[in-house]
């Protein structure tokens, strides 16, 4: 953790009664920082839950993650520092977003394989000019 | 010839693709998300006090050079009950174990210490998953092993069995 | 007595299966077309021994009859009777018999009202049909026999809350429909091949049994992704989950198919790619049946089930599918290659079309299947989420969107580019209109929204000129259909758009009477009250809700309800529609005494997603209603007559 953004935790956490201030469940008070965490949220898988991101489960450790993202942005980390924080924790399975690596390039090349094999096939049947 | 190659191509594909089902279904997905953390130095993070008499935990207690064990657990967790005789058949065989207790209150806490005992050496809360997150813990029971240099060499997923019992003695370097 | 009386008629079923696949292979193999004269009685007879089986498990789930151990599984006597009976099919065998009845079903629909195919292919068609449904009676009477008895359980073990809404009485038959309804396309692509029959007439006998299958699809898709949206409680509408992806790639597949069915129709081009659309559009049914429901695949739906059952799944589909695909290849090489097309036509449109539906298609696999194939070949762990799907289909479907304007105003065979802009320059002045009006008004929004709601505008405009300058009333159904699904992309695409760019949102605690504001309205907690429920605890927050600025205040109550067996909780969102968008409150968890946790969500025209659907679906009605009036007025529908009586030498 930098050492501002443990600042501010601390200050979030000094400020006021806990409840109010639970990011877990309430919003970033700046719009523009609250739109990034909710992307983050959305492409963090919960690690408790099947298949959904922890925006959307109401299991309390998916809470402990929005609290901890919306921590971190609004101490003005970057969404993508934040994920690889995330990533050296639980791996790359807790990322909706396949992280570009060897191991993953087949996601790319298999669609554009088949986008250019497509096109070749398509080009052998087509005829130019009057026919 | 190359006509009859692209047509058998779609046959090859699938087979190879039933193939990866086939091995699939013989391991089917553990679904254990298994920490990042192994191998690494433990992580910052600090877990108050709540059981009178017993201090919480907190990274820095970890570098005077002896193995212990973390176990994550929480009072609400019914697994957590069930391992708690092989936590204390560890720790009279000398293992340190210190506890954090996720999501958790001092009531039930105390109440759930008084019913399967208490094997810890430090008990730290943390009521907002911080600790847990730091560890990459996914749930709970889950048990760390560390080393005495602050190194995080094991991690146990799930209740600690009397068959993992040597097992953890032997990483923790204590002779049975 | 009616569980016995079911599980016989399920063997007598299989039998009449077998009956049917030894007749079809004769009359086929040993050119003894006569044998058809025998064959629509056993198809017949086969739907009606699989549905009096399908009805008689209906039966012991409405009399809770806990002696049968699917139902002591599976039910409750307490529930509510529509629950009961959809709870039929809300587990596995159950879906399994429902999967098979649907199947028996479009095979009698097939042996009754197809006409217009070549009866030696006809009868290769229901061989084929009986062969997939034998594999299926064999894996339901072996692995997963839904009449087994148990002794000794006096209450059922319940349903799963979740499941516990009316949608689970229509979702999922309607996709299963769907997906069964494409075995017609498949066994129709065998029976072609095996009968080397692959011809503009053969398309043309094939269309409305692709069109009947895709409507159930798309309902199913559409009701599905709203089923979601309002109870999961997050104002998610779609989640790219392995379940909804099973579902959306058949429905790519089918897409593609039904246009290349046209190309074939009507210009006898794509013949081999026709039949391997058809194949694989089945396939993809059966993997999103099967492979998800087997637990190899993990989802939010998914669940345990033991090894031996996958494999006989995977067994099943493994000779299905491999082996149409091996006849593929082994016979189209048979098949004369169909006409060429010039670059600039409706043809070459609709190929393209097929191109990018077909690499979506190819995305939308690899990014579901490729995890499961990472980790069985090294053990590393991804996910891949709606990131990646809409970065890599995200820019194909904006492509896709441009050639479902342009498409049907191109002219087959040839036609020239300056006649094309001509016919989209009012489209193309709404396309530039819409990007003005945003520029303008809309701030800061995404790119790949804002090109979707351009997209949307042209569309919007390009799908309707068909009908311009023409008589409204003496354009053909067929035309009409194209028209209104055309426009349901557009009107669909125009709801995911403003959904993503336009959205307001907020998480909050309320205190009692405190009020906040959400997009155009003012949200004020009034109180929140205990309701007791029947199997649950409920809270309710009661909300009185205005526009901001004035206007008749209104009462929202969104509820959070807590299960104790097995404990969960779920958000009932409180929704209410305006014709600009939807109010989607929610109640959450936990509170000190005073505060509640409240999301709060506007969503602007977010409804446009779902009536989009609907109207691609009306569209592929009125479609297959234009095409069955044809063949009415054709003649070509004497369902009176014995099928025998058209064997043509």
């Amino acid at each position: 953790m930098k050492p501002s953004a443990l600042l501010a935790a601390v200050a979030l956490a000094l400020a006021a009664p806990a409840f109010a201030q639970d990011l877990a469940e309430i919003s970033l008070a700046d719009p523009r920082q609250e739109a990034q965490a909710v992307a983050l949220m959305d492409s963090i898988r919960c690690v408790v839950c099947q298949g959904q991101p922890v925006s959307g489960s109401n299991a309390s450790l998916a809470g402990d993650m929005r609290r901890l993202i919306r921590e971190r942005i609004a101490a003005g980390d970057k969404p993508e520092d934040v994920r690889a924080m995330l990533v050296s924790k639980y791996g790359d399975w807790v990322s909706f977003k396949p992280v570009v690596k060897p191991a993953t390039l087949p996601l790319w090349i298999v669609p554009l394989l088949a986008l250019l094999g497509g096109v070749w096939l398509v080009s052998r049947r087509v005829r130019l000019g009057r026919g | 010839m190359n006509r009859k190659v692209l047509l058998w191509a779609p046959f090859v594909l699938v087979v190879a693709l039933f193939g990866a089902f086939f091995v699939g279904l013989r391991n089917p997905d553990d679904r254990v998300i298994a920490s990042q953390m192994v191998g690494k130095p433990l992580p910052e993070f600090s877990a108050a006090a709540v059981m009178p008499g017993q201090p919480g935990t907190a990274s820095s207690d970890y570098r005077d050079g002896k193995p212990r064990m973390i176990n994550i657990f929480a009072s609400w967790c019914v697994p957590c009950a069930a391992e708690a005789p092989m936590l204390a058949q560890l720790k009279a065989a000398g293992a340190q174990i210190d506890g954090i207790a996720v999501h958790d209150a001092p009531e039930p806490l105390a109440k759930f210490l008084a019913q399967n005992g208490n094997p810890f050496s430090r008990i730290g809360l943390d009521p907002e998953g911080r600790a847990q997150i730091a560890f990459g813990s996914a749930g709970v029971p889950e048990t760390f092993v560390v080393d005495g240099q602050g190194k995080i060499i094991y991690q146990h997923i799930g209740i600690v069995e009397p068959k993992d019992v040597p097992m953890l003695l032997n990483l923790l370097g204590i002779k049975p | 007595m009616i569980a016995e009386a079911g599980l016989a008629a399920l063997w007598l079923a299989a039998v009449m299966a077998l009956l049917q696949l030894v007749l079809g292979a004769l009359a086929v193999g040993r050119k003894q077309l006569s044998l058809a004269g025998a064959m629509v009685p056993v198809t017949l007879v086969q739907a009606g021994l699989v549905s009096f089986a399908f009805a008689c498990l209906i039966a012991v789930f409405a009399r809770s009859d806990m002696t049968v151990l699917l139902v002591a599984a599976n039910s409750h006597s307490a529930k509510p009777m529509i629950y009961k009976i959809a709870g039929t099919w809300g587990n596995h065998e159950g879906s399994m018999l429902l999967w098979v009845t649907i199947l028996g079903l479009s095979g009698a629909t097939i042996a009754l009202f197809e006409r217009k195919l070549r009866i030696d292919t006809k009868l290769a068609t229901l061989a084929a049909q009986a062969a997939i449904a034998l594999g299926f009676y064999a894996f339901l009477l072996f692995a997963s026999n839904p009449f087994a008895r148990i002794s000794g359980v006096i209450e059922g073990a319940g349903l799963n809350p979740l499941l516990q809404d009316p949608g689970l009485a229509f979702h999922p038959p309607t996709l299963y429909a769907g997906y069964v309804g494409m075995s017609a396309a498949f066994s129709f692509a065998v029976g072609a091949l095996l009968t080397r029959n692959v011809s503009p007439d053969f398309a043309r006998a094939m269309r409305p049994w692709i069109l009947g299958a895709w409507i159930f699809l798309t309902v199913g898709i559409t009701a599905g992704s709203y089923w979601a949206y309002y109870t999961l409680g997050w104002g998610g509408w779609w989640f790219w989950d392995p379940v909804e992806n099973a579902s959306l790639m058949p429905w790519l597949a089918a897409t593609a198919l039904l246009h290349s069915v046209t190309v074939l129709a009507t210009r006898d081009g794509l013949r081999a790619w026709t039949i391997m659309l058809s194949v694989l559009a089945f396939s993809m049914s059966m993997v999103g049946t099967f492979l998800v429901r087997s637990g190899i695949l993990t989802s939010v739906h998914s669940f345990a089930v033991d090894p031996d059952r996958g494999l006989f799944i995977l067994a099943l589909l493994a000779i299905y599918i491999a082996g149409a695909l091996a006849l593929f290849a082994a016979r189209v090489g048979t098949v004369l290659e169909g006409n060429r097309f010039d670059l600039f036509s409706r043809e070459a449109a609709l190929v393209v079309n097929n191109l990018i539906l077909t690499v979506i298609l190819v995305i939308v696999m690899a990014g579901t299947l490729y995890p499961l194939i990472l980790e069985a070949a090294t053990g590393a762990k991804i996910s891949v989420g709606a990131p990646y799907f809409n970065a890599a289909a995200g820019p194909l479907a904006l492509i896709l969107m441009l050639l479902i304007g342009a498409g049907p105003l191109l002219r087959w065979r040839k036609d020239l580019p300056k006649a094309l802009l001509d016919r989209m320059a009012p489209a193309l002045l709404a396309g530039a209109a819409a990007l003005l009006l945003l520029a303008a008004f809309a701030g800061r929004i995404g790119v790949l929204p804002l090109l979707g709601l351009v997209a949307a505008a042209v569309v919007g405009v390009a799908s309707l000129a068909p009908l311009w300058k023409r008589d409204l009333k003496r354009a053909p159904l067929f035309t009409w259909g194209m028209v209104i699904a055309h426009l349901g992309c557009a009107v669909s695409m125009a709801g995911m758009a403003c959904d993503a760019a336009f959205i307001k949102e907020s998480m909050v605690a309320m205190a009692t009477n405190e009020t906040r504001p959400i997009g155009p309205f003012e949200v004020t907690l009034l109180g929140v009250r205990e309701k007791p429920g029947p199997n649950y605890q409920a809270l309710e927050a009661v909300l009185s809700v205005r526009r901001a600025g004035g206007g008749e205040p209104f009462e929202m109550l969104p509820q959070l309800h807590a299960f104790s067996d097995p404990q969960m909780t779920t958000n009932q969102a409180a929704i209410k529609t305006f014709w600009n968008g939807q109010l989607y409150l929610v109640l959450g968890e936990n509170s000190d005494g005073q505060n509640f946790l409240m999301r709060l969500w506007w969503k602007p025209f977010v409804t446009l997603i779902w009536l989009g659907g609907i109207l691609i679906a009306l569209g592929g009605v009125l479609a297959l209603l234009g095409r069955v009036k044809r063949d009415v007025w054709n003649n070509r529908w004497p369902w009176q007559a014995a099928i025998g009586a058209e064997v043509r030498s």
